[in-house]
């Protein structure tokens, strides 16, 4: 049954050291003030699950929440590299980081055969490519029935899923619209789970009978904060921040900018200061 | 009357004359995002494109700087989830053609965006790979677009990301795999194809202006000619107003 609690409690009360923890949301949707709260409680020896690790894991990581990271693109959209990612695999900053990488179509598929519990998933993929070399959890299966090679990869199911909704109702059902990631996967695919919001309202009102909406049953905590997926964004609410991600590469660039950033923006703030984003 | 216009204006206009009418593409993201575009707002005004976050038969007004802009879905037919975009619509073999970029490409197409030098001690550590792995042999044919030079265009590729005719040209067939693989390679300098027996990219036309001293300077590999080469129609004055004018609207709104 969902619970309605304050960012610092949520995460307390649910990220552990050492959890594998996933927080998604497909370019729309990031859950990023969950993520701060994390840096902000020193969270350590994270393994890191996100197809694409985005501006929040490079900061996680650079912060050193983590100690392995789960992926299929790491960069920052349409800009270029994720630096402090890029420092820990290359440098081993802020401490060494270990990576299982996959492609996209597998870690979409290992989180829908996490939330269908089946013990893995298995697709068309990885054909005359390298990085079955690379990754051990890579593997392949013969179709019973047509003796079709196909690839496997292990289900997903992560300690902790983290995502961001539009909005709950005061039961605490949560509503999602536009681009849905893999957003429901990872919530019915995790053991514990934390949705922020941006807001709560009364009723949901006119949609689709097709909407997707996650019954507060499948919910572990809720937590409203408004523009908490800045600078990523919410569809109908506020738009993605593209000036934002165009300038973090130059924030994250060098050790001391991105820890000066971090600590102006991040340790020395709460939740609370993502609310400037959350304007209509 | 000669226009004057850029070696990329002039890529991503060769690369987007590829796309036909009726084609399903997958689009990726930068590079082949605006030649796409370019197509839907030429000749191509009834093109499918799809993005990897679900967006299907999008018309965007600025090019998106992510995959996920929200641009890209407000102006879809329909936004299906990711896992959905990767089964059923890639895997599930309705895409005609995929639209890629990389980092480092080598002769027979195959395309590296994982790493340079060795994986586990990696002199540059690139993005990686993405919807690309799977994108390269479920749809039914691949387009690619990237700039010519010594450092993009390798006699042998560090880490091959995804698969275009393979090590020798003859690994699709080998692995079973019945799409057609890379058929179009648009550059800066230049187009290449693949030769029909051996795979090989041959540069099938030369861009106004670009001369056969200058593409063996970019490129890392002694570059095969086809038999008869042509030269790549110049940009028309609608091509290069309707591009301009995209790219002045997606400055701004990423400005913004």
């Amino acid at each position: 049954m969902a619970a309605f609690m304050d960012m610092a409690a949520a995460i307390e009360d649910n990220v552990r050291n050492g959890d594998q923890v996933a927080m998604e949301g497909f370019t729309h949707l990031i859950p990023f003030a969950a993520g701060h709260e994390v840096i902000r409680q020193h969270k350590k020896e994270l393994t890191l699950i996100r197809m694409t690790p985005d501006l929040i894991y490079d900061q996680m990581i650079g912060m050193g929440c983590a100690r392995k990271l789960v992926f299929s693109w790491g960069g920052n959209p349409g800009v270029g590299s994720t630096h402090r990612i890029r420092d820990a695999v290359e440098n081993g900053w802020p401490n060494k980081l270990e990576i299982e990488e996959h492609s996209h179509a597998a870690m979409a598929n290992a989180f829908e055969a996490g939330a269908a519990n089946l013990p893995f998933a298995m697709l068309r993929g990885y054909i005359g490519v390298d990085l079955p070399k690379v990754n051990p959890k890579i593997k392949s299966i013969t179709c019973p029935y047509t003796g079709e090679q196909l690839a496997t990869v292990p289900a997903l199911r992560p300690d902790v899923g983290i995502v961001h909704g539009l909005r709950a109702d005061r039961e605490g059902n949560v509503l999602f619209e536009g681009i849905v990631g893999c957003q429901k996967e990872v919530i019915l695919a995790s053991k514990r789970t934390i949705v922020t919001v941006e807001e709560v309202v009364d009723d949901f009102g006119p949609r689709s009978p097709n909407a997707v909406i996650l019954p507060h049953w499948t919910i572990g905590a809720i937590v409203v904060v408004p523009g908490g997926a800045h600078p990523s964004y919410a569809q109908g609410y506020y738009k993605r921040d593209n000036s934002f991600y165009i300038a973090w590469d130059k924030i994250s660039r060098e050790r001391d900018t991105f820890l000066a950033w971090m600590n102006e923006n991040v340790m020395s703030k709460t939740a609370a200061a993502f609310a400037v984003h959350g304007k209509k | 009357m000669s226009l004057s216009f850029t070696s990329n204006e002039m890529m991503t206009i060769a690369a987007a004359r590829a796309l036909r009418n009726e084609d399903v593409c997958f689009v990726g993201i930068g590079a082949p995002s605006a030649a796409c575009n370019l197509a839907r707002l030429t000749h191509a005004p009834h093109i499918t494109l799809i993005y990897e976050s679900g967006t299907i038969g999008t018309r965007p007004n600025v090019l998106p700087l992510s995959i996920g802009d929200g641009e890209l879905c407000d102006t879809a037919l329909t936004t299906v989830s990711v896992p959905e975009m990767f089964r059923y619509w890639l895997q599930g073999g309705r895409i005609t053609v995929g639209f890629l970029g990389g980092a480092q490409i080598d002769r027979f197409a195959n395309l590296n965006t994982t790493v340079v030098g060795d994986y586990h001690q990696p002199k540059v550590r690139l993005p990686g790979g993405g919807g690309a792995p799977e994108i390269a042999t479920n749809c039914g044919e691949i387009f690619i677009t990237m700039a010519m030079g010594k450092r993009a265009f390798v006699e042998k590729l560090p880490f091959i990301t995804s698969m275009g005719h393979g090590v020798t040209g003859r690994e699709r067939r080998a692995l079973g795999v019945k799409s057609k693989g890379p058929t179009r390679l648009i550059t800066d300098l230049c187009v290449f194809e693949p030769d029909a027996e051996t795979k090989e990219m041959k540069i099938v036309s030369i861009h106004q202006g670009v001369t056969r001293e200058q593409i063996a300077e970019n490129c890392g590999w002694a570059p095969s000619y086809a038999a008869h080469v042509g030269e790549t129609p110049p940009p028309t004055a609608q091509e290069l107003e309707v591009l301009r004018d995209i790219q002045a609207r997606t400055k701004a709104a990423h400005a913004a």
